[in-house]
């Protein structure tokens, strides 16, 4: 790799800074749209997410609030249907089960019970790294089973500040889930007119052989999956889902037909994954295209520790990844 | 003065459509018209009209399962509120929500909640958004006694109160949840106190007198729309019927509710007083409980002609769509 290539990869935007700059252009866009969250003004959030923001935009915009997130939640509720577009920051996606009423019972329903939108945007990080059981849950699936929300998995630059843009320019709750590991990746973004729509996935890579369905940090896994494979000479296509809901169900039935030889994977727990929902769905709609089943990788049935190879271990490792593409490919 | 005379006598009139609307509700719920039961909230209508009149019809309410009042006063057709119990096309929720969901987001009313609390985080994020956008309004939270042991409703108020919101908490404090009486299950057992341990002026009043429910709210508007900031008003009421339709329970004397019946009621304390100021004959007081029964049964006719909503529409309104689309 060439110095100058390097210099120019350490210029690009991290996947925090993307989120940093889509809000940005959105808040320009749009006077309505206000971020309140704990620890926002002087230290950025925890993960510099919006990192100057406070002082580009002024105290108005940006708000500090106490730990109170059942409070937090409602006041983006109800500042949204009132007429605001409000950023709700969370944090870690742990503490949402402290507002859970207000994200399940209340933001989800209110448009389908009283036929008005509540313009609302809850972003968190999410999934498995250090910090041990309450800073690693992987929730994404309550989100995305609960109708009335939608789910951004994002897992890199470029679709953190695409769907981010997207999220406040339409009136609906978005749960955005922004995985810790990935913070400071940097990579390319688009340009403030690049929206990306939820419900379409991005292929990571094309391959010949048989395809691994993935989101979020899983998808940096199946990438080195893929490139050991490779030196094998087995040629591996990636999925990234981006969104959770809408799912792109085009791009999953396209890839089983395509493959016939399917891994789907997250690091949630496996027992109740979404991916159990993907492999099912997709397993009713293209099951004659099947070379056999569908397979699943995620993580096990128990809380998360907070010694770092035992966290490791529960999740999705490179290893696991390439025995499941290998079951795949004996069918 | 005649505008006072008028005025004070929508404030009884809107007292007297609540109470033969819940009691013609209770009827219908017994008889299985109403979906789900509803939650009668006859007794308590000083609280809902005094707090009513003293906003400006564009302020916003959030309220409690125990909502009817809140809507009514508020100002919704009881055409509405009717047809929705009934859980009909024609209601105001399009029959989404019945008895505990009612909601008119355009005209302020962010709707009644199942959950206990709920409602009272809802308008505080709505006072949020309205100082947001420079608008001179406020938002009201109604809550019951209930409601002030649940966690979320002291986030709120704190939220409120560092943020100095145009917001009121409005403590429609009927001094059960459900069968349990509120000395057993409030520690320190003073609402009022509490508020006060939060920063925010606080007040517990007389529910059942509906000019002074409308003075505090008054007061409280004034401030917030001043800047500065919310109040909490514990209004003591009663409901005369149980939780829900049809129950009968042994956790208050027949006594106790009689006491308050008979030497409490809101709507006969004030039409004594209207009676006695020389502001309403007795005659046309007779004339006024005619008229609105009327209005009521216009909007039991109403609801009962009214169609169910089409079962190709359960799909609809979830989400805008939007996110999704292909730009």
């Amino acid at each position: 790799m060439s110095t100058q290539t390097e210099t120019t990869r350490n210029t690009l935007p991290s996947y925090s800074e993307a989120f940093q700059q889509g809000v940005r252009e959105e808040m320009y866009r749009n006077e309505s749209i206000f971020i309140l969250g704990t620890d926002l003004i002087e230290r950025g959030g925890h993960f510099a997410q919006v990192r100057g923001i406070a002082q580009e935009f002024g105290l108005e915009r940006v708000k500090d609030s106490p730990i109170s997130e059942a409070a937090m939640v409602a006041s983006g509720i109800g500042a949204g249907m009132y007429g605001c577009h409000p950023i709700i920051d969370l944090n870690f996606i742990d503490f949402s089960l402290g507002a859970m009423d207000e994200i399940i019972n209340q933001a989800a329903k209110i448009r389908f019970m009283f036929g008005k939108p509540v313009p609302l945007v809850i972003r968190a990080t999410s999934g498995v790294a250090l910090g041990g059981a309450h800073h690693c849950n992987s929730l994404e699936v309550l989100f995305a089973h609960t109708p009335g929300l939608s789910v951004a998995v994002p897992s890199r630059a470029y679709d953190v500040k695409g769907l981010i843009k997207t999220a406040l320019r339409a009136p609906d709750p978005v749960i955005f889930l922004m995985h810790k590991k990935l913070s400071g990746v940097r990579g390319e973004v688009g340009d403030e007119n690049v929206l990306i729509p939820f419900g379409s996935a991005h292929t990571v890579q094309s391959g010949k052989d048989a395809a691994i369905i993935t989101y979020g940090y899983t998808v940096v896994t199946a990438q080195k999956a893929a490139a050991k494979l490779a030196e094998s000479g087995v040629s591996i296509e990636i999925i990234d889902l981006r969104t959770l809901y809408p799912l792109d169900e085009d791009a999953i039935n396209e890839t089983v037909k395509k493959f016939g030889r399917v891994v789907v994977a997250d690091e949630a727990p496996l027992y109740g994954s979404i991916t159990g929902d993907i492999a099912s769905t997709a397993t009713e709609e293209n099951f004659k295209y099947l070379k056999g089943p569908i397979v699943r990788v995620g993580g096990i049935r128990a809380p998360i520790s907070a010694h770092p190879q035992s966290a490791e271990a529960a999740i999705p490792t490179v290893e696991s990844m390439i025995n499941a593409v290998k079951k795949v490919l004996a069918y | 003065m005649s505008n006072d005379k008028e005025w004070k006598r929508k404030l009884l009139r809107d007292m007297v459509v609540i109470r033969t609307f819940e009691e013609t509700a209770d009827k219908l719920t017994l008889r299985g018209k109403v979906a789900g039961g509803m939650h009668n909230s006859s007794g308590q209508e000083a609280v809902a009209v005094g707090t009513m009149s003293a906003l400006d019809p564009k302020d916003v309410i959030a309220t409690t399962h125990r909502s009817h009042h809140h809507t009514l006063a508020k100002g919704m057709d009881p055409k509405l509120v009717m047809a929705e119990l009934f859980a009909k096309a024609t209601g105001c929720s399009k029959g989404r929500g019945a008895s505990m969901h009612l909601a008119d987001v355009d005209n302020g009313n962010f709707g009644g909640n199942g959950i206990v609390g709920a409602g009272v985080g809802i308008a505080m994020g709505a006072a949020m958004g309205i100082k947001q956008l420079g608008h001179k309004k406020v938002s009201v939270g109604f809550v019951g006694d209930g409601g002030m042991n649940t966690g979320r409703t002291w986030e709120a108020i704190n939220m409120a109160v560092v943020n100095k919101l145009p917001f009121i908490c409005l403590v429609d404090n009927n001094q059960y949840a459900v069968e349990t009486f509120i000395d057993r299950v409030t520690g320190g057992r003073d609402i009022a106190k509490r508020g006060a341990g939060f920063g925010l002026p606080s007040f517990t009043i007389d529910g059942q007198d509906v000019l002074k429910v409308n003075r505090y709210v008054k007061e409280a508007r004034d401030r917030a729309l001043a800047g500065e900031g919310p109040t909490l008003i514990n209004a003591l009421t009663y409901r005369y019927y149980g939780h829900n339709v049809g129950e009968k329970g042994q956790y208050r004397t027949q006594e106790e509710i009689a006491d308050w019946r008979d030497n409490r009621d809101p709507i006969d304390r004030f039409s004594a007083q209207l009676i006695s100021e020389g502001l309403l004959s007795q005659d046309e007081y007779v004339a006024l409980h005619a008229e609105v029964t009327a209005q009521i049964n216009a909007a039991v006719e109403f609801a009962e002609q009214s169609p169910y909503p089409d079962l190709s529409t359960i799909y609809e309104d979830v989400d805008s769509g939007l996110l999704g689309a292909k730009s």
